[in-house]
């Protein structure tokens, strides 16, 4: 009887056959793929993609400088330098990021006591040279201007599991 | 002055207007062929993305329906980059050789009831060695580019189509003692009564995967498998002269369906001779059964992983040559024994 049936397979393609049809009714179920530029999937709140500096919301700079995602960074992308400032508080200096290094883990972020340094949802920064990738202070404080009100939407999201 | 022009104009015009005419019935074949080729590009990715569920080219035009040009734009443009090691001459005949043998090819194709170029009286001999010298194309490119894969590719490819042109062969030749002749609208006409799928049926199908190999078409892509091989014959090709290598091959295709349209499922006949069918003129027929059997291409190429190389030639010569070679017998001694073959001379 098997054998019977194998041959029966084999000669009459049945299996061919049966895995065309699968393939067939496939093409009538909707696509599975989004039209990427006009259309955006779901991110999530904890979404770890280009970095911002934040501001409280008198303006100040979030950041003291206490060095603290330098040191956990594990690419070692962030250098900082800072000093305190004639009010005496302490602000860095210098904050870069190489973006070419990040790894993005979100560990910076997980060691900020003061959520200054953040990881927004935009991944589409993108550049035509690598220079561009080297973010400074100036270029970070911007991001954080620009992406505030989504940040700070999305750390509250999440606020409740930290 | 104007009466020298006119004598001269009445001396030549009478030797220069076949030319001009023939130029004409060619260039209404192959700019539809064209069109058609870019266009199977495009179906090919619509419905292979439709069959996984991805969205297909959709950006160029409406639909993405001027992708096909976007690309022979792109292709024209670009820069034809011949390999130091190469042997030029070589490398760059090969691709015009696979065009020129891809179009050659449509001469005696019978579009409709004496719509064809050539109606020749050996059609399906001049079919055969026109697509068997094909290999010569993709042997050339291979050999002259003087790269090991497109060497690898070459070989498989040529080894493949010279072992299923075989058994392609003995079909043939069963449905030639069916019908008595070689040219290929009395091919067609023979099939008034009844398509000779119906008869013939697993002919057809030997027929229908010979084709498939024949044009190095999934899942018997072995010379272009990329995996192993980049892209087989012609990775060290870019610009026009890849250009030509494909569009080549998709002529091929629609070549290698008309042929399977024209002896199995009755060229540009209407299934039935009656009212709503047969209002529909013959190369509206002819187009269809085509896209048919190419849909079913695109379709195999979305479904079936590739064959393995020593699977394939067993395919080839273990199942299909002996198949091929007893139906010659059956189909023949069927004929002999209820003395139904076709008379001498008609």
């Amino acid at each position: 009887m098997t054998f019977m049936q194998r041959t029966i397979r084999t000669w009459f393609l049945t299996e061919l056959l049966k895995g065309m049809f699968l393939t067939f009714r496939y093409m009538f179920k909707p696509t599975v793929t989004i039209n990427y530029p006009y259309e955006k999937g779901y991110l999530s709140p904890r979404f770890r993609a280009e970095h911002a500096l934040r501001r409280y919301e008198g303006g100040e700079e979030r950041c003291i400088s206490c060095k603290l995602c330098e040191a956990i960074c594990p690419a070692q992308a962030i250098t900082i330098d800072g000093m305190p400032r004639d009010d005496g508080s302490r602000r860095t200096l210098r904050y870069d990021i190489d973006m070419t290094k990040c790894i993005y883990c979100g560990y910076c972020e997980e060691a900020c006591p003061v959520d200054a340094i953040v990881e927004g949802p935009n991944f589409e920064f993108a550049t035509e040279t690598r220079e561009e990738l080297m973010y400074d202070k100036m270029k970070l404080l911007d991001n954080g201007a620009r992406w505030e009100t989504e940040l700070a939407s999305r750390l509250k999201q999440d606020a409740k599991y930290r | 002055m104007v009466d020298m022009v006119l004598a001269l104009w009445n001396e030549f015009w009478p030797i220069v207007w076949p030319l001009v005419w023939i130029v004409i019935k060619i260039l209404v074949i192959i700019v539809p062929l064209l069109i058609a080729v870019a266009y199977l590009t495009y179906a090919e990715r619509k419905v292979i993305s439709a069959m996984q569920r991805r969205k297909g080219p959709n950006v160029v035009g409406p639909l993405g329906l001027l992708q096909p040009f976007a690309d022979g734009v792109k292709l024209f443009l670009k820069e034809t980059i011949i390999p130091s090691g190469a042997n030029r001459a070589v490398f760059l005949l090969a691709p015009m050789l696979t065009f020129f043998l891809a179009l050659a090819a449509w001469a005696v194709v019978p579009f409709g009831e004496g719509l064809v170029l050539a109606d020749i009286n050996v059609g399906v001999l001049y079919l055969f060695a026109i697509s068997g010298m094909g290999v010569y194309g993709i042997l050339m490119a291979g050999w002259s580019s003087n790269s090991k894969y497109a060497f690898l590719g070459s070989l498989r490819s040529a080894a493949q189509m010279v072992s299923y042109e075989v058994s392609m062969g003995f079909v043939i030749i069963s449905v030639l003692v069916v019908v008595g002749s070689l040219n290929l609208s009395d091919i067609v006409m023979a099939q008034k009564n009844m398509w000779f799928v119906i008869p013939l049926f697993p002919m057809a199908v030997i027929f229908f995967i010979s084709t498939l190999a024949e044009t190095n078409r999934h899942p018997f892509d072995l010379p272009e498998a990329e995996a192993e091989l980049v892209t087989g014959y012609n990775v060290e090709y870019s610009a026009m002269t890849f250009a030509l290598f494909f569009l080549g091959e998709y002529a091929n295709m629609i070549l290698m369906c008309g042929m399977t349209t024209i002896l199995f499922l009755g060229g540009w006949l209407p299934p039935l001779d009656i009212a709503p069918f047969n209002l529909i003129p013959g190369p509206v027929w002819f187009a269809l059964k085509i896209s048919m059997l190419l849909f079913v291409f695109i379709w195999l190429r979305a479904a079936f992983p590739r064959y393995r190389y020593d699977q394939l030639m067993r395919l080839g010569w273990k199942v299909f040559l002996p198949i091929s070679l007893g139906a010659v017998v059956v189909v023949s001694g069927v004929l002999v024994a209820f003395d139904m073959l076709p008379k001498a001379g008609v």
